[in-house]
């Protein structure tokens, strides 16, 4: 049965689109056919990062208004088949995502796709509630640092009010994923630790993905972290998170953390 | 001066941390709180409108939390020529 995922944060810049990207690369590389939806109508954002820019024609907005067909503003992922890109409009007035047009839109995906991942825009207006508004899941993204947590803060008691799941007394299945990760300087303490955002924030942990220039050199190439190299820290990290989501009890490593001589003589390959 | 600067210059994440801890605390209840403060005001006004004619702008919903007690403060101004709905 179809899942929908909404990637959210309240605080631009933490890593939304990222995420959305390597998260739904991740999943589809299992075989699993998934679609990644922008919602940041009038910025949008996921093309670019997914390296399908030049290969927008039509876009959710043109979607809603019935100016196309769903079928021909799907675009289809040139490295994994089983990947899709739904974009934004890049010039529309926002306006025009309606909540009536998304939930068409939404139900139309749930009948062809095993994952729809809803990228969100940053803020707590229209745009976010709207990208949430049909969750089954959200990943809470969110960096080590006081507004970032503060946000996440708003965004999860969004999810708890303003969602359909919500509205009809059930609940939206929420998880942090923790982003920018530096467990060099939690362990100084000049950065807040893992526990201390989970114990803040409490809801069950997805993910610690570390700072990195991986992350960097993939958006650079047009390509989402887990594609771009499967084997760095980040994608690693998002492979495993993407693994947690499909139900798949995957023991959590805080990546980068100090370890001591002997593992980091005999463990290297697992680095 | 360096010597003492190397000694006081503790981690700054457990001031992170507690900042957050206090304000989301704040935060959270009052969030609630406001959204309570409306809904109140809206569902007032309503049955208010069912007897007497009132502007919405001249209803002032207050809620005061203390420790032990909160009160809520409800200010309601009826004009003198407002039509009292049949009763």
């Amino acid at each position: 049965m179809a899942k929908v995922i909404v990637v959210t944060s309240g605080k631009g810049g933490v890593g939304k689109t990222t995420s959305t990207a390597a998260l739904g690369a991740a999943l589809a590389q299992r075989n699993e056919k998934t679609v990644v939806v922008d919602f940041d109508v009038g910025l949008r954002n996921l093309d670019l990062v997914m390296g399908a820019e030049r290969r927008v024609v039509y876009d959710l907005i043109n979607v809603i208004q019935g100016d196309a067909k769903l079928t021909q503003a799907l675009i289809r992922d040139k490295r994994l088949e089983t990947l899709h890109l739904l974009p934004a409009s890049q010039t529309r007035d926002k306006d025009n995502l309606t909540a009536d047009g998304v939930e068409r839109v939404i139900d139309e995906l749930r009948k062809s796709f095993d994952w729809i991942i809803c990228d969100s825009p940053a803020g707590i207006e229209r745009g976010a509630t709207l990208a949430m508004r049909h969750a089954d899941v959200a990943v809470v993204v969110t960096n080590p640092e006081v507004s970032s947590v503060r946000d996440s803060d708003r965004i999860i008691g969004l999810l708890d009010a303003k969602t359909a799941r919500a509205e009809r007394g059930d609940r939206v299945e929420k998880h942090l994923l923790l982003t920018r990760y530096d467990a060099a300087r939690a362990e100084r303490g000049d950065m807040l630790k893992v526990d201390d955002v989970l114990e803040i924030l409490s809801i069950p942990l997805l993910g610690i993905i570390p700072e990195s220039m991986d992350v960097l050199r993939a958006s650079n190439l047009g390509a989402p972290v887990t594609l771009a190299d499967n084997r760095s820290a980040p994608a690693l990290a998002y492979l495993d998170a993407a693994r947690r989501l499909a139900g798949e009890a995957v023991p959590m490593a805080i990546p980068g953390e100090k370890r001591g001589l002997f593992s980091k003589i005999f463990g290297r390959r697992a680095a | 001066m360096s010597i003492f600067n190397f000694f006081s210059k503790k981690s700054s994440a457990p001031t992170a941390r507690e900042r957050l801890q206090v304000l989301l605390a704040h935060e959270r209840a009052s969030v609630g709180h406001s959204d309570l403060v409306a809904q109140l005001r809206e569902e007032i006004l309503a049955v208010i409108a069912k007897h007497v004619q009132v502007d919405g702008d001249k209803v002032k919903v207050k809620m005061d939390r203390g420790e032990q007690v909160s009160t809520l403060e409800v200010d309601i101004e009826i004009p003198l020529k407002a039509g009292v709905r049949a009763a």
